[in-house]
């Protein structure tokens, strides 16, 4: 069933397109239609063909089969710039800004006014103040430097040079993913303002609340097949996780058990300072505790967990590991025996893995001296060790000699994990691990996590999705410009006060901005 | 690395894990050896001495040297790093032990060390810059050649230098221990086997791969990066100072850009042989192929009686045409 | 005052190099037993304007994310060229000069198509077709020797209105017709894009392939305008590899010294040439200090060390350990 109630004259339809990896198909016959004056959100889990479909579409890939008609005329595209210039513009879940451009050279990139056959400085800055007021970004220099901004600013910048190709069908792909909320508010407000303006909208988010509030009509894919076409708020969440998953979906956290107040504090900081980023931290985290941190992006919780790790150099304040005073000076510290600490990090592809190594290197690489004797590998030793994680995890691969890039997403990530637990470590950091990560697998971390606390390890989990923090966590810290501005514990954590303190602001005016949602 | 003493033992290792060895072996490699036998049969073409055990041995002892520079070389480009000290390190290395040699009978004892070690001393101030201060090392260690070129220079006065290269280092460089293998292939054999070793089966060799994969996952893994980073540049320093000491031993004294020669083939063997200049990727098999790919391409070209310009454009049509042939990045990603 | 901040950021690299050279050469005229006469300048002049042409080759280049190992081998193989070439009346002269160009364009345009479309890395690819250069050379000049329009080569060597050393207008109006609008057209940013983030580049529809081809031919065309001069200066052409593979290096070091990141993306050939000049100041420092010259090789060395741990000292304000890698 199509979105057939939409008067408006279909402006881009795609018909029996796929595409295929090596022997591993990415889409398959999938068909889609896109109409001008709506905004149409794509759903999937990771793998389901979401990242193929916009790829093929803004020409990144050229697909193996299938046609693609804009305004009934068939399409092909042999690159992003002839997409451009038919009109569709994609904004890229890996940013695509240059950073060591101004964000005036990257808004006109594709395009930059000429004179005399040089590019004209002045229209250029012209053209890039127009775009970022029109992406309500004001705020943003047109002379800096992209490498400068923070993640959130790059993401708006992005979004201007967007706009500044003048799209006719604009793709965003996770695009709020990096941005704090007042800026998400502003660019759906942008977004709003585009499809009154006519513009198609193709929206890609793991976020079920920006989805209905955004949405005209939802499309949802599964294994690189469309499952269904409905429109906006015809289904439940439920339904569409159901479509999403193929299968019921059931008791997304598992429960929490009841935290042992006289248990003896793993972990614990006084005061921590570090430069402008860190102001006064303290608490305490307890053996089979889960202490999530929360708070709006960019709030300092990423600096705190490196801080935590022995990454940060000039750290004030003082950090008590099972109640004694450490000062960790490296992460090989920090990890050691003597403090057993693991950090999952931001990144599992620059940060958390060697792609192109095996999954038996990658598994095996924290906890090397655990399977080695004065420096020289004993193999079996290092075999029997993995594959035991490998079956703990559940992690799904072809073996362990094969490079661990070749692992999906959700694998990759509990490789990553996987690797920190060969150590048997006691207390853990978690940043934003499931960010990009499948519906089931997400679920397999949660039960993990919980599972650590309850076999007596002090859990540190930052997420940027509120759900997991309330699933999850038996205490949050609301983080706020470097400082903790709330601790939720047990019942209280709920999406109105994580709000709240996240914004800094009374309840009220939080109960508000949610709208109807509770 | 502690390692090098073991080297026995890697050897019965390397040979019981042969045939998985074998199992998967890489295409680069296995080109590059195909390149081996073609150019084996190009060079029996033009003289049919060339495929005589004499000739072939003699070729393999002229490789050893290489290879052992090679060695040092292959360690930091797995890194992801690269080492332009080449030159004057050899250099060092040979003049070094030389002038230590000419110091009474302590000075001969110490001579191969005292080289070695000069060589390991260049490699560390290498490592250091580029492990502790960040710096690029293509930058770091082109500072450091001209410096040991300097140093080197002040010391020799600017002439040829006058100590001769001890009894001990010619022995290793010409000599025959067992009988139809000459000691420096032998050298190499030993070095090359700890190698593969170090590489395969240590921690430290791992970590290598790692960091030159991705040096940031590397170290939040609980690495001490930067000590793996100088340590293999002070090895790397090391083996091109053997080197130096090995050829000092060849011609029975050094000389000044002595080195001069090395620095091409070496990155050209250790690229050729497969593994990526990126870092992370490539197999002391491969390396071992290039360093015999590049002599005997460099003596074909002397037995064709090339002149030095025809060799020079050969040399350098015949390494992009092999790269092109199977050292290309992927395409760009579509 | 904003917008300075912004500019004076961007310019960075370029004034520190500048600083160095203006203190450099401050040293050196005030301690020159001639002080800073006309003479010492154009001496001074013409040296640096030979590795400023080969340090501006590589900029181009580096700023792509790339590096030319060639670029001293396409200056020895186009002054042997010129040598032949360059001579005659005023018309075969142009003619020459026309054709070393037009070789230094090939040399670049080939380095350019290995790397670019031949996808090789340019350590190991420049590497290679240096050797090809340096053997051409050797088949051009296998003797030093050969000679130039000596006109025209004292002309470009000489002074204009008595004062102005020649060879740095030359090098003035080089900057101003390759340089500069190069690096305002859209093949130049395409090249900066390149050099900064390739993937990013190549999403954003920048003319990648093109804009990183046209720096290597242009770096070609740059060293073979070197080339040139260096035959003005000599009068002769010279097949000498270790002069080609120094030229290399100290190009490496003048860029850096220039404020040219080896990252790529960052930097421009102005503060290439001012490292240039920077450089070619140290080597001549020792001079006026009545040094013996067999102390210049380790004095050069390490000043270049030295040069290049200054820029470590950000590393001690690094307060993220993460920033150590980039």
């Amino acid at each position: 069933m199509d979105a057939a109630s939409s008067g408006a004259a279909t402006l881009f339809r795609m018909e029996g397109v796929s595409k295929r990896y090596g022997g591993v198909r990415a889409l398959e016959e999938a068909d889609l239609a896109v109409h001008p004056g709506r905004i149409h959100a794509i759903l999937g889990e990771n793998g389901a063909g979401k990242s193929t479909l916009i790829k093929v579409m803004s020409g990144v890939v050229a697909p193996d089969a299938g046609t693609m008609t804009l305004d009934g005329r068939p399409v092909t595209f042999a690159s992003p710039a002839e997409a451009n210039r038919a009109g569709i513009v994609c904004i890229f879940q890996e940013l695509s800004l240059i950073p060591d451009l101004s964000v005036a050279d990257n808004i006109v990139i594709s395009d930059p006014p000429k004179r005399f056959g040089m590019i004209d400085r002045r229209a250029q800055r012209r053209i890039a103040e127009q775009a970022l007021a029109r992406a309500g970004a004001s705020d943003i220099h047109p002379s800096a430097l992209v490498k400068d901004l923070p993640l959130s600013r790059r993401q708006m910048v992005e979004i201007a040079k967007a706009l500044a190709r003048n799209p006719r069908i604009l793709i965003l792909d996770e695009a709020t993913s990096a941005l704090t909320a007042s800026d998400v508010k502003k660019v759906f407000d942008v977004l709003k303002r585009l499809r009154s303006e006519g513009l198609a909208l193709l929206y890609i988010s793991h976020r079920m609340h920006e989805i209905a509030e955004l949405a005209d009509e939802c499309t949802v894919f599964r294994n690189g097949r469309k499952i269904a076409t409905y429109e906006a708020g015809t289904k439940s969440d439920a339904e569409v996780i159901e479509l999403m998953i193929g299968r019921e979906y059931h008791n997304v956290f598992p429960p929490k058990a009841v935290p042992a107040a006289d248990a003896a504090p793993m972990l614990e900081c006084r005061n921590l300072n570090w430069a402008d980023r860190l102001n006064d931290i303290s608490f305490t985290v307890r053996a089979g505790e889960v202490v999530g941190l929360g708070g709006l992006d960019g709030q300092g919780q990423r600096e705190l967990l490196l801080a935590l790790f022995g990454v940060l150099r000039g750290l004030g304040g003082e950090m008590l590991v099972d109640g004694r005073p450490v000062s960790l000076k490296s992460p090989a510290h920090a990890s050691s025996d003597k403090v057993g600490m693991a950090l999952i990090p931001e990144d599992r592809k620059t940060e958390g893995l060697m792609l192109p190594m095996t999954v038996r290197e990658n598994l095996a690489f924290a906890a090397m001296d655990k399977v080695s004797r004065r420096g020289v590998i004993d193999r079996a030793a290092e075999s029997r060790l993995i594959d035991e994680m490998i079956k703990l995890l559940a992690i799904r691969t072809a073996g362990t000699d094969i490079p661990v890039g070749a692992l999906s997403g959700g694998n990759q990530q509990k490789v990553v994990i996987a690797k920190w637990l060969m150590r048997q470590p006691r207390i853990i950091l978690l940043n934003d691990p499931t960010r990009g990560i499948d519906v089931g697998t997400k679920q397999e971390i949660y039960q993990l996590l919980r599972r650590l606390a309850d076999a007596g390890a002090a859990i540190v989990f930052y997420s940027t999705d509120y759900d997991e923090l309330i699933g999850c966590c038996d205490r949050v810290l609301v983080l706020y410009d470097g400082a903790i501005k709330r601790e939720l514990v047990g019942d209280e954590i709920t999406e109105h006060a994580l709000i709240a303190s996240a914004l800094n602001i009374g309840m009220s005016e939080a109960a508000e901005m949610t709208g109807a949602k509770p | 690395m502690s390692d090098m003493g073991t080297a026995a033992g890697p050897l019965g290792a390397l040979k019981s894990r042969m045939p998985k060895f074998l199992h998967k072996v890489d295409p680069a490699v296995a080109t590059a050896f195909a390149c081996i036998v073609l150019l084996l049969i190009v060079g029996s073409i033009y003289s049919t001495s060339f495929l005589s055990p004499e000739y072939l041995l003699q070729q393999l002892k002229v490789a050893s040297f290489l290879g052992v520079i090679a060695t040092g070389m292959m360690l930091v480009i797995l890194l992801g790093q690269i080492d332009l000290s080449v030159p004057w390190t050899v250099a060092t290395g040979a003049m070094m032990a030389s002038a230590a040699a000419a110091f009474g009978p302590t000075g001969v004892v110490l001579a191969i060390p005292f080289g070695i070690l000069c060589g390991a001393a260049i490699g560390t101030v290498n490592g250091i810059g580029v492990a502790y201060l960040r710096i690029p090392s293509m930058i770091i260690t082109l500072a450091t050649n001209a410096v040991a070129q300097g140093l080197m220079v002040v010391y020799t006065g600017g002439f040829s230098p006058q100590d001769s290269a001890s009894a001990a280092m010619r022995w290793m460089a010409t000599g025959v221990l067992i009988p139809g293998v000459p000691n420096a292939v032998i050298v190499w054999a030993i070095i090359g086997a700890a190698t593969v070793f170090v590489l395969t089966r240590t921690t430290f060799g791992r970590s290598v791969y790692a960091i030159g994969n991705r040096e940031r996952a590397a170290y939040l893994s609980g690495v001490d990066t930067r000590r793996v980073v100088l340590i293999a540049f002070a090895v790397s320093g090391g083996l091109s100072a053997f080197g130096g000491v090995l050829l000092a031993g060849y011609a029975s004294k050094a000389a000044q850009s002595m080195g001069d020669p090395y620095l091409l083939p070496a990155i050209a063997a250790v690229v050729l042989g497969g593994t990526s200049i990126l870092g992370g990727r490539g197999s002391y098999l491969g390396t071992v192929a290039g360093v015999i790919l590049i002599t005997l391409l460099q003596s074909i070209l002397s037995v064709m009686q090339m002149p030095e310009a025809g060799r020079q454009i050969t040399y350098g049509v015949v390494i992009v045409a092999m790269l092109l042939l199977y050292g290309r990045s992927p395409a760009t990603r579509a | 005052m904003n917008e300075w901040r912004y500019w004076f950021a961007e310019q960075k690299g370029t004034l520190l190099a500048l600083a160095i050279f203006v203190v450099m050469f401050v040293i050196y005229t005030s301690n020159h037993p001639a002080g800073l006469t006309a003479n010492v300048a154009q001496t001074a002049a013409n040296k640096g304007v030979l590795l400023a042409f080969v340090a501006m080759a590589q900029t181009l280049v580096v700023i792509t994310a790339g590096i030319d190992l060639s670029v001293g081998m396409i200056f020895i193989l186009t002054n042997c060229l010129a040598s032949w070439l360059v001579v005659g009346t005023p018309a075969e002269t142009a003619f020459g000069v026309v054709v070393v160009l037009l070789v230094g364009l090939l040399c670049g345009a080939i380095n350019g198509a290995i790397v670019i479309y031949g996808r090789l890395q340019p350590i190991v690819a420049t590497i290679a077709t240096g050797a090809v250069y340096f053997g051409i050379a050797l088949l051009l000049r296998p003797f030093p020797g050969g000679s130039v329009n000596e006109d025209l080569a004292d002309a470009l060597t000489g002074r204009l209105f008595g004062y102005v050393p020649s060879s740095l207008v030359a090098l003035l109006a080089v900057i101003m017709l390759v340089w500069v609008p190069f690096s305002r057209s859209v093949y130049g940013r395409a090249a900066y894009a390149a050099g900064s983030s390739e993937v990013a580049a190549y999403m954003s529809g920048v003319p990648l392939k093109r804009g990183k081809f046209m720096a290597y031919t242009l770096a070609g065309l740059l060293a073979a305008i070197g080339g040139l001069f260096l035959t003005f200066f000599t009068y002769t052409g010279e097949a000498a590899y270790a002069s080609g593979n120094a030229y290399t290096l100290f190009s490496i070091a003048a860029v850096v010294l220039g404020g040219v990141s080896l990252f790529g993306g960052r930097g421009s050939a102005v503060g290439a040439i001012f490292g240039a000049f920077a450089f070619r100041t140290i080597g001549d420092l020792l001079f006026v200090f009545d040094f013996d010259p067999l102390w210049q090789p380790l004095f050069q060395g390490v000043v270049l060390l030295v040069a290049v741990s200054l820029g470590a000292f950000a590393l001690f304000r690094v307060k993220n350990r993460l920033e150590w890698f980039g």
